[in-house]
C-alpha cells in the first residue's frame, strides 16, 4: 500500500490510537489498587504528623493503628453519625454539600499530653486545592499540631504551607477567644494587626495561598463548631 | 546481520553521547529538567533511569516501525509513542516508589517534552535498525543521566550536607552546634544547578579541546 496515501495515514493513526489506549487502560487498572494504597498511607502519615508523631512510609500503618484509637463522623450539630468510616470520607464531595448535610470526620489520638482531636480540612489555594489536618487539645481551642499539603502551589511561595516552619507556627495558638467564641486563626500579612494567640505569620509572596488557608480554617472549624462546644463543656 | 552485536561502531553509539556528543553539555538539550530535579541525588537518579527506559524503548519501537510510519504524521507517531511510555513510567513510579513520584511530580510528565527524546527518534531511530537504536537510546540517556547525577550529588552535598539522604557533613561542624559550617541554601535553588552545569561544561571542554568552537 502506498505509504503516502490518505487512507493509509488514517488507518495507521486509528490503529495506533486504539492500541495505545488499550495498553494504557490496562496498565492503569492493574496498578490502581497499589496506587490507592500509597495515597491511603500518605493520609495516615499526614494525620499522624498533625499530632506531632513522625512516621515513615513503612511504619505509618502500624503506628496509625496503635495511636489513632477512635475515628468517627459527626454532623454539623455535633452528633455522631453511626456506621460511617471517617477515614474514607471524601472531603471534596462533602464540601460541595450544604453544611447541614456534611459528614465531618473526627480522629482521636491519645498522646502523652492527653487526648487530641484531629480535624481534616480542605480549601482552595492559588492554583488548586489545599488540604490538611489540625489537631486540638481537649480544651477544643489550643492547636496541638498542624499539617498542610497542596496540589500545585508555587514552590518557595505558596508551597511553603507544606513546610515545617510554617506548620510549627500553629502550635499553641488558640481558635476560641476568651468568651469561647470561634475566631479561628488569622494568617497575617506584614504589618497586619491581629492578636498573637489567634494568628500566625503569613508567607511573603504567597498571599493568596495564605488567605486561602485562613479561609479554609475558618470554614471548616465553623462546620465543627457545635461539636467543639459540646466537647468543651 | 553479519556485524557483531558489540562491534566498535556499535559501542561508539553508547560511549559517544556520554562524552563527545553529550546531550546536555555539548548539545545543550534537556536543560530544564536537569535544573529542576537535581536538588537531591535520589530524584536525579530516578529521573535518569526513567528517561533511559523511555528513550531506549521509544527508540526501539520507532525503529521497528520505521518502514511503516506514514511520513506526514511521523512526528505525531513519535509523540504518541513517547507519551504512552511516559504515562506508563509515571503509573509504575506512583505504584512502587510513591514518595519519589511525588517529588518528581510534574517532571515525569515533562519527559514528553524533553528535546533529547524527539531529537534521537527523529535523527537516529527513523533511519537505523532496532539494536543500534537501542544502544543509541541507552547511550544518550546515560549521557544525560551522568550529568544529572553529578549535579545532584554536588547540590545535595553542599545544599543539604547529605548524599542520598545520609548526613555526610558531621553535625558538630554546623554553626548551630558551635561549629563553623553552614549549608549553602543557594545550592537548593535552580540557579546553582545552571552554574554547576556550566562548571561541568568548562571542565569537559578544557580537557577535550575538540569541543571548543572557534
Amino acid at each position: 500500500m502506498d505509504r503516502n496515501s490518505n487512507t493509509y495515514t488514517f488507518i495507521y493513526a486509528a490503529v495506533m490510537v486504539v492500541l495505545v489506549a488499550a495498553v494504557l487502560a490496562s496498565a492503569a487498572t492493574v496498578l490502581r489498587p497499589k496506587q490507592n494504597k500509597n495515597v491511603e498511607i500518605e493520609k495516615k502519615q499526614n494525620i499522624l504528623a498533625s499530632v506531632n508523631i513522625e512516621s515513615t512510609f513503612d511504619t505509618a500503618e502500624k503506628i496509625y493503628a496503635e495511636q489513632i484509637k477512635k475515628q468517627y463522623v459527626v454532623n454539623s450539630k455535633g452528633e455522631v453519625i453511626d456506621g460511617e468510616d471517617a477515614f474514607t470520607v471524601d472531603l471534596k464531595k462533602e464540601k460541595a454539600k450544604p453544611v447541614e448535610e456534611r459528614m465531618l470526620p473526627v480522629f482521636e489520638c491519645q498522646t502523652e499530653s492527653g487526648l487530641k482531636y484531629v480535624f481534616p480540612m480542605r480549601g482552595t489555594g492559588l492554583w488548586g486545592p489545599i488540604w490538611g489536618f489540625v489537631s486540638l487539645n481537649d480544651d477544643m481551642s489550643t492547636i496541638f499540631g498542624a499539617n498542610f499539603d497542596h496540589e500545585g502551589e508555587t514552590p518557595g511561595l505558596g508551597a511553603e504551607i507544606a513546610t515545617t516552619w510554617f506548620q510549627e507556627e500553629f502550635k499553641g495558638k488558640k481558635i476560641l477567644d476568651e468568651s469561647g467564641k470561634l475566631v479561628s486563626i488569622t494568617v497575617k500579612k506584614a504589618g497586619q494587626d491581629a492578636p498573637a494567640e489567634h494568628s500566625v505569620d503569613g508567607i511573603s509572596g504567597g498571599t493568596i495561598t495564605s488567605k486561602g488557608l485562613e479561609q479554609m480554617l475558618l470554614d471548616d472549624f465553623n462546620s465543627y463548631q457545635e461539636f467543639l462546644m459540646k466537647k468543651k463543656s | 546481520m553479519s556485524e557483531p552485536l558489540f562491534s566498535k561502531k556499535n559501542l561508539k553509539l553508547l560511549s559517544d553521547p556520554i562524552n563527545n556528543s553529550n546531550p546536555i553539555t555539548v548539545q545543550v538539550l534537556g536543560i530544564c529538567s536537569a535544573l529542576a530535579v537535581t536538588a537531591q541525588l535520589k530524584p536525579a537518579i530516578v529521573m535518569a533511569l526513567s528517561v533511559m527506559a523511555v528513550l531506549a524503548l521509544a527508540n526501539v519501537i520507532i525503529s521497528l516501525l520505521r518502514n511503516t510510519i506514514p511520513n506526514r504524521i511521523r512526528i505525531i507517531v513519535q509523540l504518541v509513542v513517547i507519551a504512552a511510555l511516559v504515562i506508563l513510567v509515571d503509573q509504575i513510579l506512583r505504584a512502587y516508589v510513591y514518595d519519589v513520584s511525588k517529588q518528581l511530580s510534574v517532571f515525569v510528565g515533562l519527559i514528553i517534552t524533553n528535546c533529547i527524546l524527539m531529537g534521537r527518534l527523529e535523527a537516529f531511530a527513523l533511519g537505523n535498525r532496532p539494536w543500534q537504536s537501542f544502544l543509541d537510546g541507552i547511550g544518550n540517556a546515560a549521557g544525560y543521566g551522568v550529568i544529572l547525577i553529578i549535579v545532584g550529588f554536588f547540590r545535595e552535598l553542599f545544599g543539604s550536607g547529605s548524599v542520598l539522604g545520609f548526613q555526610i557533613i558531621p553535625d558538630s561542624w554546623y554553626i548551630s552546634n558551635g561549629g563553623f559550617y553552614e549549608n549553602n541554601g543557594m545550592m537548593i535553588l535552580p540557579p546553582m544547578a545552571l552554574i554547576t552545569v556550566g562548571i561541568i561544561i568548562w571542565v569537559q571542554r578544557s580537557r577535550n579541546r575538540k569541543l571548543i568552537e572557534d
